[in-house]
């Protein structure tokens, strides 16, 4: 079943990715498309992350366990996004200018935050595949994809620093991104209590899937 | 007040008209080559999207202007599909078709402060004051975006000469109108409605401050400002009040309403200086709508030359 749904959920993921296209080579991209490129771009990774961080949650509500099989993919393509949206910003906005881009980064904190964001996403990234997580081991390999909150963190503040005032939409990322996080501090509470209640000390942590 | 023309237009640089036509059979040429390659090709209609002219009623006889650029002029479309105009949405794309049935007439304009002649002008009685200008300006956002725009109106002090201000009358303060029914914008308090701006009193008789009520030849489209809007070519686009239902004089610094929301990021006045950021991001730089590299933006957007003068010996980074 999840054979055949996979990829169907691979080339959803793309849609964005063609949806844009299509719009760029039908000249619908608005009176300044490089900004429009700009903005799904950088969406389109914060929904991503906010999806990656959903699977868990929803899988334990649910107890659609399979639904972890789904989760490195959007994770990834989140990564994916957000290397579209720094190669626009490097290339169609500051055109490869290295002087410009390390006084963007150092005096511009929508900027710092933003790439703070996607900097924490790279070792997740690279560390994505089986065999990381064996040589990791389970345990270490959690706490290092627990970044992932930090890196969601940062591209919400990389988004409410970036506008001028109409705030609402960032704080809907914001609004969802704390619930998702909120849900998982109050299960790592229940479950410690949980672990408290019994003989042993917490000397084995329950796997979560954060 | 000696006025200069505009710098942009010395006599040397003027394209003879065969060279000027040449050069379009050689962008011509240079296009078909250019369609050859798909790539290509897709990369220019993605920067500069093909244009549809809009409706509207023509005015008639409109004169030319010297302060007016020879750049090209940003196509009609993307001036009325990409409009920061808050009342209406905080999306660009929006304005257009939101403000598609907003009322325009009968419009009055209150002229009240330290002013001799108090009094509620009709908008069409503001529009007859002078003959129409069309004076092309270069439009610089705070942004740092750009457009170049055929405006027409004439001066703003020509209506100021014919209302006489009172010599204590430092300021002049523009006031949009507030109709939440009409603005959906308003019904939000993203900004402190109404929308307010404002002038010095030099500021406001320079010759280069238009009192615009058209653009392309034709009457103003609602989203860009309609009925009655300034434009202020030296300065950010958002010192350029639309829409305008007050124009008050005053002896004290007027309040403007990006000022007000953020200080330390909008002065009151808001010159487009390449050497002074914005808090959050550079303005050494602009993006021209339609062009795919990004160009230098010029010191009072390139029109020092005529209002440089207003602002001799003040420290700019600290009145920015």
């Amino acid at each position: 079943m999840l054979r055949y749904f996979k990829p169907v959920i691979f080339l959803a993921c793309l849609a964005p990715l063609a949806n844009l296209a299509w719009r760029g080579f039908h000249a619908e991209l608005g009176a300044n498309p490089i900004e429009a490129i700009t903005h799904s771009t950088g969406t389109c990774t914060l929904v991503f992350l906010l999806i990656t961080l959903s699977v868990t949650p929803l899988r334990k509500l649910t107890r659609q366990y399979w639904l972890i099989d789904l989760r490195r993919m959007f994770g990834l393509f989140a990564f994916f996004y957000g290397c579209l949206h720094l190669t626009t910003y490097v290339w169609l906005d500051k055109f490869f200018d290295v002087h410009e881009m390390l006084a963007d980064i150092a005096k511009r904190r929508f900027i710092t935050a933003g790439l703070a964001g996607f900097v924490l996403m790279i070792p997740l990234a690279l560390t994505s595949t089986k065999g990381w997580i064996r040589r990791l081991g389970g345990k270490r390999w959690q706490a290092l994809h627990r970044l992932i909150y930090l890196s969601a963190a940062a591209g919400v503040i990389h988004y409410i620093w970036l506008v001028k005032a109409d705030l609402r939409s960032p704080l809907r990322y914001a609004f969802v991104l704390l619930v998702l996080l909120g849900y998982r501090m109050v299960a790592s509470m229940t479950s410690r209590k949980k672990a408290g209640a019994g003989i042993a000390p917490a000397t084995k942590i329950e796997v979560s899937e954060s | 007040m000696l006025i200069k023309k505009a710098s942009d237009i010395r006599s040397s640089e003027i394209t003879s008209r065969s060279l000027y036509l040449n050069r379009r059979k050689f962008l011509a040429g240079a296009a078909v080559a250019g369609a050859a390659i798909a790539a290509s090709t897709g990369l220019r209609r993605l920067i500069n999207p093909t244009t549809v002219a809009q409706a509207g009623n023509k005015i008639d006889g409109i004169k030319k202007s010297p302060f007016s650029t020879t750049e090209t002029i940003t196509p009609e479309k993307d001036v009325t599909h990409y409009n920061n105009y808050y009342e209406f949405s905080t999306q660009k794309e929006e304005p257009a078709d939101l403000a598609k049935n907003f009322r325009t007439r009968p419009w009055k304009v209150k002229i009240d402060g330290l002013v001799d002649k108090k009094q509620e002008l009709d908008v069409d009685t503001i529009i007859k004051m002078a003959p129409p200008e069309e004076r092309i300006y270069r439009h610089r956002c705070v942004e740092g975006w750009s457009i170049v725009v055929p405006w027409v109106g004439f001066s703003l002090s020509e209506l100021i000469k014919r209302v006489n201000p009172q010599s204590k009358a430092k300021f002049v303060e523009f006031t949009t109108l507030l109709d939440p029914n009409q603005m959906p914008g308003q019904r939000r308090a993203v900004l402190d409605w109404p929308y307010v701006e404002g002038l010095r009193m030099d500021e406001a008789m320079h010759p280069l401050a238009l009192l615009c009520f058209g653009m392309y030849g034709e009457d103003l489209p609602n989203q860009d400002g309609a009925p009655l809007r300034m434009v202020l070519p030296w300065k950010y686009g958002f010192k350029s009040a639309k829409a305008i239902v007050r124009i008050r004089f005053t002896d004290k610094q007027p309040l403007n309403t990006w000022n007000i929301s953020a200080p330390s990021e909008y002065g009151f006045y808001s010159n487009v200086n390449p050497n002074v950021d914005h808090p959050r991001w550079s303005q050494a730089k602009e993006r021209r709508l339609g062009e795919f590299f990004k160009r230098p933006t010029l010191m009072f957007n390139g029109y020092g030359d005529q209002v440089a003068s207003l602002y001799s010996g003040m420290d700019l980074k600290k009145n920015f």
